[in-house]
């Protein structure tokens, strides 16, 4: 009875949907994130969630005059949670894959940048190299679903957060880390930890992997937010409010083409 | 909604995750007895400064997470240029080894206690009917209190295996693949949910089922069959 009264609830809410308009009705977005990501989306000394991806999303709730409300999820978890209707949409910096698609819906991209290996710039790493060697990537990343499909013969450990990731990589128990390159020199290279090591190999930006670029990820059934959100995006980009968010961490436009 | 092939396709995974959980556990389970009997004696006798560095020792690994202790292991221990410098580093720097010392070091804390408890308890009556036969103290300790203490001890220690065996997941928070690694390595592959923690969760319930029919077993050999 009770699945049945559910269904009866969504079908409804779903022919409301289709028949107001866009963003109209758009009050309240709950972001699902995950802050181990400097300098997308990390935590202040005192706790607080900051970063680009943080600054978006308050600015897209400007834009639609929408409460925001922030809910931290680990990363292995994150789309299931949002499919459980934990909050109404992802914004952690996460690519826009095939993979993915057949699962949640994106809206347009918001960044686009490309993966790069890392390691100590005394071992004179190169991609060749790598071969027999340990990478460490964030686990249920497109970074780990590449070398899987594409490197069978690197050693790949996948750690739930990115963070721990250069702990490790810092240590010395893995050879490299394969990540969003922004990622590698704000949150490896340029802290403390990172002293010593570099990147190297190609820019990776293949979209059969790594996407159409970085995109906010809503239920499939959840056309409505989606568009707003693609509307907002592309009217942060108008207003120049997108550009002064963007130089308030990058001296580049990270929107790409 | 699940998808069977899926997981059919990754048999390997699990299978290697299998492997790494029970030899995990075994060894630690081994470890944990050869390092707690010791310090349950040592306990149960009042032996000066040892019994109470094992009370001391049973005290800080029985109040704090097995989670917080692997992590200082595997992550507090890293942070140091002396530790990362030195011998240890060997052994340390590998997550399955840094899971094999926390898991033996969390499960001698609970092996103790639970003999400690075991050896207090043994009939006055056969101790003193040893030393009658004349054997020495240390006779009489090998001889008929620690046999006597594993034997009514079974039950209690048989949870400590299934607990230990549960506990050891979190292995698979610092990058080693065991069962729920694998599951976990599953889910974020193809995004989905049931597949890999349903798979996991069977894959543990089948081996309780194989250790409750040992310990069955056992219990009916040493426990109940004293005629």
């Amino acid at each position: 009875m009770k699945a049945l009264h559910k269904a009866a609830l969504l079908g409804v809410a779903i022919a409301m949907g289709a028949v107001t308009s866009a963003s109209a009705d758009v009050t309240k977005i709950r972001w699902g994130t995950e802050a181990g990501y400097k300098p997308f989306m990390f935590k202040t000394a005192d706790g607080e969630l900051t970063g680009f991806d943080y600054d978006i999303g308050n600015a897209i709730c400007e834009v639609l005059k929408a409460e925001c409300t922030w809910t931290e999820q680990a990363w292995d978890g994150i789309i299931p949670a949002l499919n459980a209707r934990k909050y109404d949409a992802i914004l952690a910096s996460m690519s826009i894959t095939e993979e993915r698609k057949r699962v949640v819906d994106f809206t347009g991209k918001y960044y686009q940048v490309g993966y790069r290996f890392v390691g100590k710039s005394a071992a004179g790493l190169t991609i060749e190299g790598l071969e027999g060697k340990t990478v460490g990537v964030q686990t249920g990343t497109v970074t780990e679903n590449y070398l899987r499909a594409e490197r069978p013969d690197i050693t790949i450990k996948a750690y739930p957060t990115q963070d721990e990731v250069w702990l490790d990589l810092a240590a010395g128990r893995i050879d490299a880390g394969f990540a969003n390159k922004i990622v590698v020199q704000d949150g490896f290279i340029s802290t403390d930890k990172g002293a010593g090591f570099e990147m190297f190999g190609p820019d990776y930006t293949e979209a059969k992997y790594f996407g159409e670029g970085t995109g906010i990820a809503v239920r499939k059934q959840d056309g409505e937010l989606k568009e707003a959100i693609t509307k907002a995006i592309a009217e942060l980009r108008a207003s120049g409010k997108y550009q002064e968010i963007n130089a308030k961490y990058f001296v580049f436009d990270i929107y790409g083409e | 909604m699940m998808d069977l092939s899926l997981i059919a396709e990754n048999a390997h995974l699990f299978a290697q995750g299998v492997w790494v959980t029970i030899t995990l556990v075994s060894m630690a389970l081994a470890g944990g007895v050869l390092l707690g009997l010791p310090m349950a004696i040592a306990q149960s006798q009042r032996i000066p400064v040892l019994g109470r560095l094992a009370q001391v020792y049973s005290y800080v690994f029985r109040g704090t997470p097995l989670l917080v202790q692997l992590y200082i292991l595997y992550y507090g221990l890293a942070q140091f240029e002396a530790v990362r410098a030195s011998i240890f580093w060997v052994p340390l720097s590998n997550a399955y080894v840094c899971a094999l010392i926390a898991f033996t070091l969390n499960s001698a804390a609970y092996v103790t206690e639970i003999y400690r408890g075991a050896l207090l308890n043994v009939d006055r009556g056969e101790i003193e009917a040893g030393l009658a036969c004349g054997m020495t103290r240390r006779q009489v300790m090998w001889r008929i209190i620690v046999p006597q203490a594993l034997r009514t001890s079974l039950p209690a220690y048989s949870n400590e295996v299934i607990f230990l065996l549960h506990a050891s997941v979190v292995a698979s928070t610092i990058t080693v693949i065991d069962i729920l690694g694998a599951g976990r390595t599953l889910n974020a592959q193809y995004y989905v949910v049931y597949e890999g923690f349903l798979t996991a969760a069977v894959l543990y319930m089948a081996i309780v089922a194989v250790l409750t029919l040992c310990i069955r077993w056992l219990e009916r050999r040493y426990l109940f069959s004293k005629a």
